[in-house]
Order: structure tokens, then sequence, then C-alpha cells
């Protein structure tokens, strides 16, 4: 014990040298460690975000993008579909067809557009206001409502698309009809909204007063449809302007991102595939749990690399570690030297020496398992990062 | 109680030193000077068991120093001696109160609550107790001779070697410390070795060596 003693009061006493050693001892056992946690547990939560997701439906282009937008609402995807491909879908007959509309953000969180199916797919239930995607509200993930400090009835503003925009999207102002339970999946980051309610933001839906009512000046050329300047569109959806929300044009040429099929058995999910896998079909399809497998397949290869760099860079500070503690033996001589003349044994020495090498590992250890811990709770947050960068 | 019976130690080849009959009786008080580089401080380690002679023997008390190994040596020293080094030789990253404990904590010694109450009483009467949870570098040079001399007296050694412990201290201190170890060497029948080359302290020395004579043909 009196060694560990002697040891604990050459760490405290040189607080910087041991703060150096203790970090760079906690990062060589963290490092690989750490790297395998991270993917492992991404390789988990994708896989189980993916295996309750059973088809997408998307544009043609790359099929990461496609799942990636529609499971985790990043903004890299393929042109739109049309609504058409959700009635096409849908008459199949195979499978029930839930589009998604991802385009747009509240304050840096995604707005979702889709329809009561999704919140029937993922099991949604609200811990607070209503289940309700009536037009002008919305459903705010668990995050959303804990980061933003939303409750029912809050409002949250759309953000538009970008700032010097003044033809494109108006920011619409929505009414949060509920707080989603937590899931622990992308879902508790996202502001759900209908499908009407994400193309008013869009600036394909819209309500404007009454035109029978308005003043002349805003009727310019009534007969062609011209509106002068002076005409209100509504920023918000209230229960007296409700009814005045409409679109010009065919509602099935309407912007979707992506369909999500959940096929009504395993036969209709292969009839599904093979119609939509031919080249002259506009569409593709792809099972998630396939593009997963792919993505962390390549990440898992990726990763031998990875782990090769790792184990160098760890022996190599190993080795550094070890010229740390020779060089600061070899600066302690003089103190040793002391040690030697007041009658210390040799063993006493050793186990000094020994019992600060002990120290810096428990120390590093424990630093360690606290990045663990840490790593460990947050790998969703983590994984979320990285699938939006 | 020391005794040296044709030593002969060398340093490579360029130190030689011969001491053919010197002794010292339990609680002696002996002081010894002499030029610089003579060997004084090698005589004392020779004492101590620090170094060991080409030939001859060095006996103190029952225990034939010459002839121990190195584990004996070691052990003798932490209970026997009390060695007051010229540089003092204090471990900068422990306290007063470790530094005085160090030998303690480093041997077989056993480290009681006795011994803790007696380096607070050595550290009192020395003035420095109110020192004993600073460090070595927060220390004066008188007031860390002051710390090297409690931690040497810890544990009531048998012989007490102080090599210069007087040297760059004031007058006040000087006093200090060679009254401390006096009263010491008196108190506990230690016998105290010291080398000096402040020639006004000799007087207080009942025995004093001309190391020049001591070894004969000491080179320097």
């Amino acid at each position: 014990m009196d060694s560990l003693y002697i040891a604990l009061c050459y760490l405290r006493f040189y607080k910087f040298r041991t703060i150096i050693l203790l970090v760079c001892t906690s990062v060589i056992l963290i490092l690989p460690v750490a790297l395998n946690l991270i993917l492992t547990d991404s390789q988990r939560i994708l896989m189980q975000r993916a295996e309750t997701t059973p088809l997408i439906v998307g544009s043609k282009g790359s099929s990461l993008d496609l799942a990636m937008s529609a499971l985790y609402f990043t903004e890299k995807s393929a042109s739109d579909l049309e609504y058409l491909a959700v009635d096409e879908l849908q008459a199949t007959g195979l499978a029930n067809a839930i589009p998604l509309y991802v385009k747009f953000n509240a304050r840096g969180f995604p707005i979702v557009g889709t329809t009561e199916a999704y919140l029937d797919l993922r099991d949604h239930r609200v811990v607070a206001g209503e289940r309700s995607l009536d037009l002008g509200q919305c459903l705010v993930g668990a995050e959303v409502a804990k980061s933003l400090g939303l409750k029912p009835g809050d409002s949250l503003v759309s953000s538009p698309e970008q700032i010097f925009d003044i033809a494109g999207v108006y920011p619409l102002k929505m009414e949060v009809a509920g707080i989603l339970a937590p899931t622990f999946s992308a879902d508790d980051e996202a502001i759900i909204v209908s499908l009407e309610t994400s193309w008013i933001i869009a600036g394909l839906f819209h309500g404007h007063e009454d035109l029978e009512v308005a003043d002349a000046s805003v009727k310019v050329n009534h007969d062609k449809g011209a509106l002068g300047s002076k005409l209100v569109l509504y920023s918000q959806v209230t229960g007296a302007n409700r009814d005045s929300f409409h679109a010009h044009g065919d509602a099935a040429a309407m912007p979707v991102s992506a369909v999500v099929l959940v096929p009504d058995s395993d036969k209709s999910s292969a009839i599904l595939q093979g119609r939509y896998l031919t080249q002259e079909n506009p569409y593709l399809i792809i099972r998630p749990t396939e593009v997963v497998d792919r993505l962390m397949n390549s990440i898992f290869r990726f990763k031998v690399l990875l782990d090769t760099v790792v184990l160098s860079s760890a022996l190599a500070a190993v080795l550094a570690l070890i010229l740390v503690f020779t060089l600061s033996i070899r600066l302690r001589q003089r103190e040793l030297a002391t040690n030697f003349k007041i009658g210390c044994s040799r063993m006493a020495t050793v186990r000094m020496l020994a019992g600060e090498i002990l120290l810096v590992l428990i120390g590093a250890t424990l630093i360690a398992a606290l990045v663990w811990a840490v790593i460990r709770a947050n790998v969703g947050n983590l994984l979320g990062f990285f699938i939006q960068l | 109680m020391i005794r040296f019976r044709d030593v002969r130690f060398s340093y490579d080849d360029s130190f030689a030193m011969c001491v053919d009959e010197f002794s010292v009786e339990a609680g002696g008080q002996v002081a010894i000077y002499g030029p610089s580089g003579s060997g004084k401080t090698t005589l004392l380690n020779l004492v101590a068991g620090i170094l060991v002679p080409d030939s001859g023997n060095v006996q103190v008390g029952p225990h034939a120093v010459s002839s121990l190994s190195d584990a004996r040596r070691r052990y003798f020293r932490a209970n026997h001696v009390g060695h007051v080094f010229q540089r003092f030789e204090l471990i900068e990253y422990l306290s007063v109160l470790d530094n005085i404990l160090h030998t303690y904590r480093i041997s077989e010694l056993v480290l009681t609550d006795d011994v803790r109450a007696r380096a607070e009483s050595l550290a009192e009467r020395l003035d420095i107790s109110k020192h004993l949870k600073k460090y070595p570098g927060a220390l004066s040079q008188g007031e860390l001779q002051r710390v090297a001399i409690c931690r040497a007296l810890l544990a009531k050694p048998s012989v007490i070697l102080a090599d210069e412990p007087t040297a760059n201290l004031d007058a006040k201190n000087k006093t200090l410390i060679l009254d401390l170890l006096l009263d010491e060497s008196r108190e506990q029948g230690a016998a105290l070795l010291m080398v000096t080359h402040d020639h006004s302290l000799l007087d207080r020395f009942e025995t004093t060596v001309d190391f020049s004579l001591l070894t004969g043909a000491g080179n320097g």
C-alpha cells in the first residue's frame, strides 16, 4: 500500500504529465472497443429500422440514398415521384402504399409528409395531445419536443428553403397537435404532417381569401384567373380558412419522395419486386434490409483496414508509453539513488514504479469505461449525425 | 561501534583511499574535516554500506557492513543509519511529512502511529511543523536541511552520518542544526560522524579528525 501511496503522490504532483499519460492510455484502450461498439450498434439500429420497413419505392437512382431518405429522412434523394405512383401501387392490391414527402424542415428538424398509415406502421402513440394529422397540424417526435420545448397547442413554423427566395416557398405556421412517444429512432427527430400539409409548405397547396368578397383591387384579371398583389395568402391553417385550401392542377401529379410498401405476404412482396425490377419500369424498388446489409458489409470490409490502422497506432502509442516510462526512470535516477541510500529495497523500487503504471492503467480504464458508456448511450445520435453527413 | 580496519577503496583508477585504523565509540561525536575531494563523503558511504571497500573490514556494532549482501546492507541502512546528505536528497513530489516518513514507506521498517507522532515531534522541535503539508520546492535551504535531519533521525539510528549539514546555512540555522544533531546523538547514544569544512564548529565535538592524516595516501 505504501508503494501505491508513493506512486499516487508522484502522479498527483506531476498532474500535467499524468493527464497526458491517462489520455493516451485511455485512447489506446477505447479506440478499438469504441469503433467496434459503434459499428455493431449502428448495424443493429440500422437493421432494426430496416426490418420494420419491408419495401421502399422511389425514383431510379441510388438505392442507398433512397433507403436513407425514407428511413432517416435525409434530404439526399433522387427526383420526386408523382402521387400517381402511390395510387398505382395501392391499386395492385398486393401491398399498402404509404407515401412520404421529405423536403422541408422546421428549425433543423425534418418535416415528413405522410398519412395515418405511417403512424400505424411505426406503431406511434402520443404522450400528449392528439394523434391527428389534420391540415396545418403536426405531430412532433419526442426529441423535437424536448429540444424546442414544444407542447400541444404550440406553433411551429416551417423554415423557408432559402431566405432570399421571395417567389418560392413561404413558411407555414403549424399547430402542434401531439407529442409522439419516444421510439429511439429517426422519428423522434421528425415533425410528421399530412401529405397535404407538406404540399402547402411546397407551395402546391394554398389558401387565400374568397375572391368574391375580396377588395376589387385584387381582381386584376378575374376572367383569366390572374390576381393582384393585394390578395391575402394564408400562412396558417385555421378553422375559419381550412376550406379555402386547394390545389391548382392534377392531384395525381403532386410530389412524393418515396413510398413505403407493406406487402400483404411474402408472395406479394416477391411479386412486387419482380414487377418493379424491370429495366423499363420508372421506379426503383428496394428491400431496406438488403441495402443496409450491403452498406454494413462495405463498412466491415473497410473496418478490417481500419482495425489494422488502429492496432498499428495503438502499438506505436504503447511503445511511446514504454519510452515515456523508461525516460521517466532515467530522469529519476537521483531520486532512486536517494531511496537506495536511505535503505529502499529493490522490491520496493519495483513496486513503486509498477504502482505508477498500475494506477495509470486503472485511471485510463475508468476513463475508457466512461467514454464507452457515453458512446453506448449515444450511438443512435452518432449514427444520426453520420447519416446526415 | 564504528571500526575501519585496513580498508582500501578505489573508484576506477582515479581515486584511492586507505584507512588502516579508525574507530568511533557508541555515543561518540566526531567531526571530520579536510580538503574537498579527499574522500570524506566516501568514508561516510562506506560506514553506511552504500559503498563496499575493495578490501578490509568496516564494522558497525555487531554488523560487518562490508561483508553484508546488498539486501542486508539496505536493511542495515534503513534500521541503523541516519544519513544527512550534503544536498538534502529530499523527494520533490512528496510533502514534508511524507519525506520525513519516507524511509519507513520504502523499507522493511513498520510505520506506526508512534512513528508518526515522533515525526511530528521532531518537526516541532526543528520548527518545521507548519510546513508539514508543503512540498520541498516551497522551503528555504535551512528548512530543507531540517527536513532531511528529521528523516535521518526518525528511526532512532545507532549511527548518525552528517555530510556538511551546515553548509550554506546562516549562523542561527547552523547552531540549531548542530545542537539538534549533538543532542540527538547524546539522547539516543548514537555515534555521530559529521563531515564539515567549517572549523568554527569543531570545538563543539569531543573528537575531531583531520581526514588527510587519517587516510595518509588520499589523493583527492
